[in-house]
């Protein structure tokens, strides 16, 4: 049976139903699981970088453990690949792709947005990764090393960007609000105002 | 034997994705190249043979750093790091 | 990277592999934000009820997508790849009967 050819939401469709009927998946589980999935959002991972920049004590637990540190904030990681923490430092920038297919930190970033799974960033990211961040706007100085991290096995992936010029002071929650998932896979950096 | 971080490692020339169904995890613009171990990551169960429903036994995890520059000379970043289970793994040539 | 343009790929590479891969290099890359559909979300969550349930692994999942031919792969959108490979796994672990699909699919007759 040429599987591609069918309709993909005929598919899902008949799939879902016979394994209703055979009692193996209901259609409440999967309502169910859609609600939880969307607990985890960009907001965890933000939430984690806004604390590592003001609690140097959490900073060195994310570098560590990244799943303890995920959790220590409230993230589920029950069943998550461990988390890997990078921390980009003066001259030095990391950014994530997965060149095989699309591994994503989703326990902390949520779903994987559709650039990080198109063909043109899986290809030209880990052989040039100034003219991929360029299609942002993302500009380093030449003297910044790149570290490009190819996320193929059994890790998953964020980067814990350089806290902002500008943000003395500020409170974590308003930290927090500056980060993005494309600032956590390093495509963009977090700025102040 | 666990490798130490600092130790140089070859990634193997082999292309079982070329010879029937397989399932891969290492990328194929690695294979032959030389890198260096950053740090064991842990073991876990071998994907090639999850991918099967085959029994996985654990392989150890490596974080691998590669030299783009070496891999596509005047293109790259400046540092690559990449995933490699210990069966990729091989004294360098 | 215009010397890249004539540079061969390697016929050995499988086609999910594609790191680096000279005729993507010139690849514009849409930053756009997409919302996910209905569809995509019930097919991400059915994927994790089968790893759940122990009926299908991730790795199970990678494989299937990898099986899909070159052209279809890269017609398919993500979620419409992840479905096929979800049956694919459920066919041929014969959690599903392929007459009992065709026979839920509409427009094949039984």
């Amino acid at each position: 049976m040429n599987l591609a050819a069918e309709d993909g939401r005929a598919l899902l469709a008949a799939v879902t139903a016979l394994l209703g009927e055979k009692g193996l998946v209901s259609p409440a589980e999967i309502a169910e699981r859609i609600a939880v999935t969307e607990t985890a959002s960009p907001a965890q991972g933000a939430r984690m970088v806004a604390k590592a920049w003001t609690d140097p004590a959490y900073r060195a637990l994310m570098l560590a453990d990244g799943t303890a540190a995920a959790e220590a904030m409230g993230a589920f990681m029950r069943g998550s690949p461990p988390l890997g923490v990078l921390a980009d430092e003066p001259g030095l920038h990391h950014v994530v792709v997965c060149t095989l297919c699309s591994c994503y930190p989703r326990a902390v970033l949520g779903y994987p947005p559709f650039w990080f799974k198109s063909t043109g960033y899986r290809a030209r990211t880990v052989r040039d990764p100034r003219g991929v961040l360029a299609e942002w706007g993302t500009i380093l100085p030449d003297a910044t090393r790149i570290r490009v991290v190819d996320s193929t096995a059994d890790y998953r992936w964020m980067v814990l960007p350089e806290r902002p010029a500008g943000t003395e002071g500020w409170p974590e929650e308003a930290l927090a609000g500056l980060v993005r998932a494309s600032d956590m896979i390093g495509v963009t950096l977090p700025a102040a105002g | 034997m666990t490798l130490a971080p600092g130790t140089a490692v070859r990634v193997r020339d082999s292309w079982p994705e070329a010879e029937g169904p397989a399932h891969i995890r290492t990328p194929h613009y690695l294979r032959g190249r030389n890198g260096t171990v950053m740090r064991l990551l842990g073991s876990f169960p071998n994907p090639e043979d999850i991918a099967f429903a085959r029994p996985a036994p654990l392989r150890e995890l490596y974080h691998v750093a590669f030299r783009p520059a070496e891999l596509w000379p005047g293109g790259g970043g400046d540092e690559l790091l990449v995933e490699i289970y210990e069966h990729w793994l091989e004294e360098p040539r | 990277m215009a010397e890249t343009a004539h540079e061969p790929d390697d016929p050995r590479r499988a086609h999910h592999d594609m790191g680096g891969v000279p005729r993507y290099l010139c690849e514009a890359i849409d930053t756009e934000p997409h919302r996910l559909t209905e569809f995509d979300r019930e097919v991400d969550a059915l994927r994790q009820m089968l790893a759940l349930k122990g009926l299908m692994t991730v790795d199970e999942l990678r494989r299937g997508i990898e099986e899909i031919p070159e052209a279809e792969y890269h017609r398919l959108t993500y979620y419409e790849r992840w479905i096929r490979s979800m049956t694919a796994n459920l066919l041929r672990k014969g959690v599903i009967g392929e007459a009992e699909l065709r026979a839920s699919l509409p427009g094949e007759t039984p």
